[in-house]
């Protein structure tokens, strides 16, 4: 176990350096100055020079990339052209915001489309199969955006059960665990769930499908094992896959959590992107990009060995 | 692996030219093919044919839609903001501005269509360039293929597609350049898995044997077996890239006002929830309508392509 | 209903005479690299050392167990693999070199493989699969079309009822005849058949061989015909190869070598096969288990520790493949004069 996780570590390692390299490259493909936002319209060359030299950029490329990597590697990740401030601590306190609205919507995702995937497995071409299998196309084909204006529309504006926007009544940017910051978590959670809800519940649709179906199902009712045990049976067959499903979704909604935390103004990485772009605020940007592509190569490696450490069909070769 | 064998053919085994076999007299039998097959199957599932005919009339409307709108799409009125959906003179109501709703839906079909499929159309070639290329040539052209691509499936594809489109700026060519980048990976590397396990097959072997170059043999013998799964595949991203595509607009990296798309009406509707919530969430019904019909239509693709060989 | 255009006459091809060897095999090797557990490099030697001739108008068996290196020795002949080592010399010229580039010579040797099905396109109609080589060749589509449907007909399908079929239409039988049919369309002079009539059923099995033996007769064909199936090779063969691990243990006639094996390994195929005559059967398995593994093969003589006739001797030195009468080489220190084997012939006597 300990050598197969050696391995995805040095497989991974090159990856993690071809991301490295693709969020440097995000700045220069920038068009126009990297630095056009904070210089005045009316600088000068030799303040523009100037600037140019204390940022680096008058160096050649590979030497750019060099430096900027040392400082990542050291925990810096430049400075928010927009705030002055180190773009690490802006990334991480949005980070943790996402973070928290992602597992919970991952958790409801997980716990609903399980349940679904479960019964329509059970019970092949009934009307709960034909319900779940109309769920999942539901879940990958919503825009969330629109989902999640939809349930804005219908709880707040129409109902007024609760809050629109934002991630708690003071509106700071920090969300806390009681009863008040709750409210604000709910619509934004149900609208991110929806979409590993659905590829849950056919993922699991065909997992206990599949192992119901064969022989050795057969051989264990046969041999006088209840339900219950069968059920037991096939819970141990299924989960690796699904959990490893609900792993990578939650990356996915992280990094993808953009659109919904643009609907309901949460204070995590979404947002913070769509202030970087609009501000372009470059620096910021190439942060909370790096950050969250390395957090979603970090999940794949955990996935991928937690998988194989519950799965022990999995040779670990 | 075994085809079904008739009784007919069972006795033919033998290659003795029964009189059974003389049949029409100089007609050659044809058979109806592959997509043929895959055509006959399609036409009898109602849902893909359902979504298939959502789909057409949504491309129709997109095409028609400058000389067919009820209204003229850029003309506002202050004074007839926001009417609802039923209204004598704006059958689905009026925007923020006062500009006739269906008729902005009607003409938001072609950007909206255009932004979402044309990056899949491009990823579509692209990718499976490099991945058929990769799959076949194999070794070391496979492996730094492959592994740059690793490279971009290390990126949840909504985030780098609004990291190249936030990098690249706003406006509909790099929205489509963004999106088209986040399929590229993704379709070269189901082409790669295909081609690879074509490569492998004896046919390809025999191809090589008849002194057939390696062009020939990629177009003659590889495409025509890979084709069909990489196509299938890019159909199911086309819902997915709608989505994206409209999101971004949605997000005002895409397609500029005044210009009519869904995802844009979106986003500049949303101040109108309390006063008219109904007309505001109308451009979302045509997204999901037009994704739910893609990813449909793609299902039933699949499935009527998944014929015993 | 002639399917060789006019003025084409195999033999006008001929170029070194009857004596020349059609296809002369000298000190082949194969060693595929594999990567073990805790990643240390090792090979197996998947052809390692072969030398045979293949004598023109004949045709040549090569049996042995899976893994024995038959279908390897088949793709390197084809040049589907490349060689490590060794030579092929195609009617006297050098293959590969400029008399006999690999071009050339794959238009004067075609390949009939195992799989029927994989070995056709599935998106391609059985016509279009057979006159793929000879359009790729030069010759206009419509002549191809008419040759492929020609060639249909003569290996016993009626061009109006297959030509237009795709290969999940038709039997497995009827598509090796395709394949058969495909082989031929390139007008070889040689045909490598890998187990072709191995999957097949019985009754089709003999019906494909029969056609194999009047299509050599008819376009004066060489065959090397490579199986697992010791009568079937009986019943095609002129001449018979046997391979262990990698090597030839034993070639000669086929009525010599299947009838009076000399190597202890032929034997034992022989006896662990299923005699048809219920007399003739063998009470005793005499090839236990599995071939060693290739990839660390035995000292000595490859098949010592199965053999019953093992020495100690056996274990240290390397038989080779010498004559033990006209036609016939055998690797066996048991057979060779003054090799320390106990059952050894006397030096003196054989000289």
């Amino acid at each position: 176990m300990l050598l197969y996780i050696l391995k995805r570590l040095v497989y991974v390692t090159p990856v993690a350096f071809g991301v490295s390299v693709v969020c440097f490259l995000l700045v220069h493909l920038a068009p126009g100055d990297p630095l056009s936002a904070v210089l005045p319209a009316d600088a000068t060359q030799a303040t523009i020079d100037e600037m140019r030299a204390a940022y680096g950029f008058d160096k050649p490329l590979p030497v750019q990339y060099a430096i900027w990597l040392w400082h990542v590697l050291h925990g810096d990740l430049g400075i928010s052209i927009a705030t002055g401030r180190p773009v690490l601590g802006e990334v991480s306190r949005a980070v943790v915001n996402s973070l928290i609205l992602a597992s919970v919507a991952t958790v409801i995702g997980f716990t609903f489309g399980t349940l679904f995937g479960f019964v329509a497995g059970y019970h092949r071409n009934s009307l709960a199969d034909r319900a779940a299998s109309a769920l999942s196309v539901f879940g990958v084909s919503v825009p969330h955006y629109w989902l999640g204006m939809v349930l804005v529309i219908v709880f707040s504006a129409t109902l007024g059960w609760l809050p629109p926007t934002g991630a708690g009544p003071d509106g700071s940017g920090n969300w806390r665990p009681d009863f008040d910051h709750l409210r604000y978590l709910i619509l934004p959670a149900v609208t991110m769930s929806v979409i590993p809800m659905g590829i849950i519940a056919r993922t699991v649709r065909a997992l206990v499908a599949d192992i119901l179906s064969q022989d050795f199902v057969e051989a264990l009712r046969a041999k006088g094992l209840d339900e219950r045990g069968v059920f037991r049976h096939v819970v141990r067959n299924a989960a690796p896959t699904a959990l490893a499903i609900m792993g990578l979704q939650l990356g996915y909604l992280l990094g993808g959590s953009i659109l919904v935390e643009t609907v309901f103004a949460w204070p995590g990485t979404g947002f913070l992107l769509n202030a970087a772009i609009f501000q372009r605020d470059l620096p910021l940007l190439q942060g909370s990009i790096l950050v969250l592509a390395m957090f979603f190569v970090v999940l794949n490696l955990l996935v991928d060995v937690m998988q194989t450490a519950l799965d022990p069909r999995i040779e670990r070769a | 692996m075994t085809a079904p064998v008739t009784a007919a053919s069972m006795a033919l085994d033998g290659g003795l030219l029964t009189a059974d076999d003389a049949a029409p007299e100089g007609a050659f039998v044809s058979s109806r093919g592959f997509w043929g097959h895959v055509g006959h199957r399609l036409v009898r599932d109602p849902v893909a044919m359902g979504a298939g005919a959502v789909i057409l009339l949504v491309v129709i409307v997109a095409i028609l839609a400058p000389w067919i709108t009820p209204m003229d799409p850029y003309k506002g009125s202050m004074l007839r903001r926001l009417k609802h959906v039923g209204d004598a003179t704006y059958w689905l109501g009026s925007d923020e501005l006062g500009r006739d709703m269906i008729s902005r839906l009607m003409l938001g079909a072609r950007l909206s269509l255009f932004i979402g499929v044309t990056p899949v159309l491009i990823a579509f070639v692209i990718g499976s360039g490099i991945g058929v290329l990769a799959g076949y040539v194999g070794g070391w052209t496979n492996t730094i293929l492959m592994r740059t691509i690793d490279v971009f499936f290390a990126f949840p594809s909504v985030l780098l597609a609004i990291a190249l489109s936030g990098a690249l700026g706003a406006g509909i060519f790099n929205s489509i350049v963004s999106l088209t980048f986040v399929f590229v990976p993704q379709i070269a590397r189901v082409a790669e898995s295909v081609t690879t396990g074509i490569r492998r097959r004896d046919y390809i072997d025999a191809a090589k044997l008849s002194g057939a170059s390696a062009l020939t043999i990629m177009r003659v013998q590889v495409l025509g077996n890979v084709v069909g799964p990489i196509f299938v595949y890019s159909t199911s991203l086309i819902s997915v890239s709608m989505i994206l595509a409209s999101g971004l607009s949605f997000l005002g990296l895409g397609v500029r006002p005044p210009e009519p798309e869904w995802g844009l009406m979106l986003n500049t509707l949303r101040t109108a929830i309390y006063v008219n919530p109904v007309v505001a969430a109308l451009p979302g019904v045509c997204i999901f309508v037009v994704s739910i019909a893609f990813n449909l239509f793609s299902d039933g693709l699949r499935a009527a392509m998944e014929i015993r060989q | 209903m002639s399917v060789i255009p006019d003025g084409h006459d195999p033999f006008a091809r001929d170029r070194g005479g009857p004596a020349q060897p059609l296809l002369s095999v000298s000190g082949l090797y194969k060693h595929f690299p594999v990567r073990k557990a805790g990643g240390k490099k090792q090979v197996v030697r998947a052809v390692d050392g072969v030398d045979f001739d293949v004598l023109k108008g004949e045709t040549l068996g090569i049996v042995g167990e899976s893994g024995c290196g038959k279908s390897t020795t088949a793709k390197l002949l084809m040049g589907l693999i490349e060689r490590d080592a060794g030579g092929l010399l195609y009617d006297g010229q050098a293959v590969g070199e400029r008399a006999m580039p690999w071009r050339s010579y794959r238009r004067e040797v075609q390949m009939v493989f195992q799989d029927s099905y994989a070995s056709l396109n599935p998106r391609m109609t059985v016509e279009q699969s057979i006159a793929f080589g000879p359009k790729v060749n030069g010759v206009p589509g419509r002549e191809a079309v008419e040759r492929a449907r020609a060639l249909l007909a003569r290996v016993g399908l009626e061009p109006r009822r297959f030509a237009g079929r795709y290969p999940h239409e038709i039997s497995g039988g009827q598509r090796q005849r395709v394949n058969i049919a495909r082989a031929l369309a390139l007008e070889p002079r040689l045909v490598l058949l890998d187990e072709a009539v191995s999957a097949l059923d019985k009754s089709v099995e003999a019906q494909v061989l029969n056609l194999l033996l009047d299509l050599k007769a008819e376009f004066g064909l060489t065959y090397i015909f490579i199986s697992h199936d010791l009568n079937v090779v009986r019943f095609i063969s002129d001449r018979v190869m046997v391979m262990y691990l990698g090597r030839v243990s034993e070639i000669g006639l086929s009525d010599a070598v299947l009838d009076a094996p000399a190597h202890p390994y032929t034997e034992a195929l022989m006896a662990s096969m299923p005699s048809l005559d219920p007399d003739n059967r063998t009470a005793v398995a005499l090839l236990a288990g599995d071939p060693p593994n290739p990839i660390d093969p035995p000292s000595g003589c490859r098949f010592h520790p199965r053999c019953p006739l093992a020495e100690e001797v056996c274990g240290v030195t390397e038989p080779p493949l010498d004559g033990i009468r006209p036609l016939h080489r055998v690797a066996c220190l048991a057979r060779q004069p003054g090799s320390g084997h106990a059952r050894a012939p006397n030096p003196a006597l054989a000289a």
